[in-house]
């Protein structure tokens, strides 16, 4: 997988940012069937995380509608300058990371 | 048709041969018997009753594309620690699942909005359920009319 994240790289305090975070990922439903007519598994990004400050200030569940290369926007406060993680988990068990760093003034 | 008969005649096969299998053979079943969407919504609320109102479902009523449909959810919140969004679920009515997504947030959101992607199989109704922190649940719903539907791109 391989993610792309948005987020200010300043901001002031209390501020309210907008974020949005794309991964790379196929999201196989399950409910196709390959050339042969052999169902082909299910395999999604099923959770997404975003910590800051090492927090958890926002998550998703995800299911087979939502649509390949999973695209999330949402907003946050800004309190304090520190690093914005985000996670994301798939059926298969593979999880990608990606973290930017904000300055709050 | 031949073909047919001759795959009812293995399935009986099969299902004497073993309890693995049977449940191999169960899953287009499970996939068949969908819960409606408003199964999908009492299991969100946990019982709850859901008032119309509150929420802003944004998505468009006429896509051509059903892979990728752009939905806003905006509800009507401060976000203070004493009043806010909790989550958010999305709906829909015909897919092969009713669940799309369930959004956990809080005060530090500051906004309750959130925007993603979604599929729909055929033109049909979304909605939006949102849980506030004193327990109620809000939705809105939206028909969309899908001129091309997801789950039929080329797998060539």
């Amino acid at each position: 997988m391989r993610s792309l994240v948005n987020a200010p790289k300043t901001a002031r305090q209390g501020e309210i940012i907008e974020i949005k975070a794309m991964v790379a990922h196929p999201m196989e439903t399950g409910y196709r069937t390959d050339a042969k007519g052999a169902p082909i598994p299910r395999n999604i990004v099923n959770r997404f995380t975003c910590t800051y400050d090492g927090e958890e200030i926002f998550s998703a569940d995800f299911f087979p509608a939502i649509s390949a290369n999973p695209f999330l926007s949402f907003t946050t406060v800004a309190t304090a300058s520190g690093p914005i993680t985000f996670t994301w988990t798939a059926d298969d068990g593979a999880t990608q990371t990606a973290t930017v760093e904000i300055t709050v003034t | 048709m031949t073909d047919r008969n001759a795959f009812a005649l293995g399935r009986r096969g099969v299902l004497a041969a073993g309890a693995a299998q049977i449940l191999v053979l169960a899953l287009p079943r499970v996939a068949l018997a969908r819960p409606t969407l408003e199964e999908a919504v009492r299991a969100f609320t946990g019982g709850t009753e859901v008032q119309a109102g509150g929420v802003r479902l944004d998505i468009p009523p006429l896509v051509e594309n059903g892979n990728a449909v752009g939905v806003t959810v905006a509800v009507d919140s401060p976000m203070t620690p004493d009043d806010h969004v909790r989550r958010i679920a999305l709906f829909n009515q015909s897919n092969p699942q009713p669940e799309v997504a369930v959004f956990r947030m809080g005060p530090r959101a500051g906004r309750a909005q959130v925007a993603t992607r979604i599929r729909l199989a055929t033109s049909q109704t979304v909605m939006a359920v949102a849980e506030l922190s004193d327990g109620s649940f809000w939705s809105s719903q939206a028909k969309v009319i899908v001129t091309l539907a997801a789950c039929i791109e080329d797998l060539s």
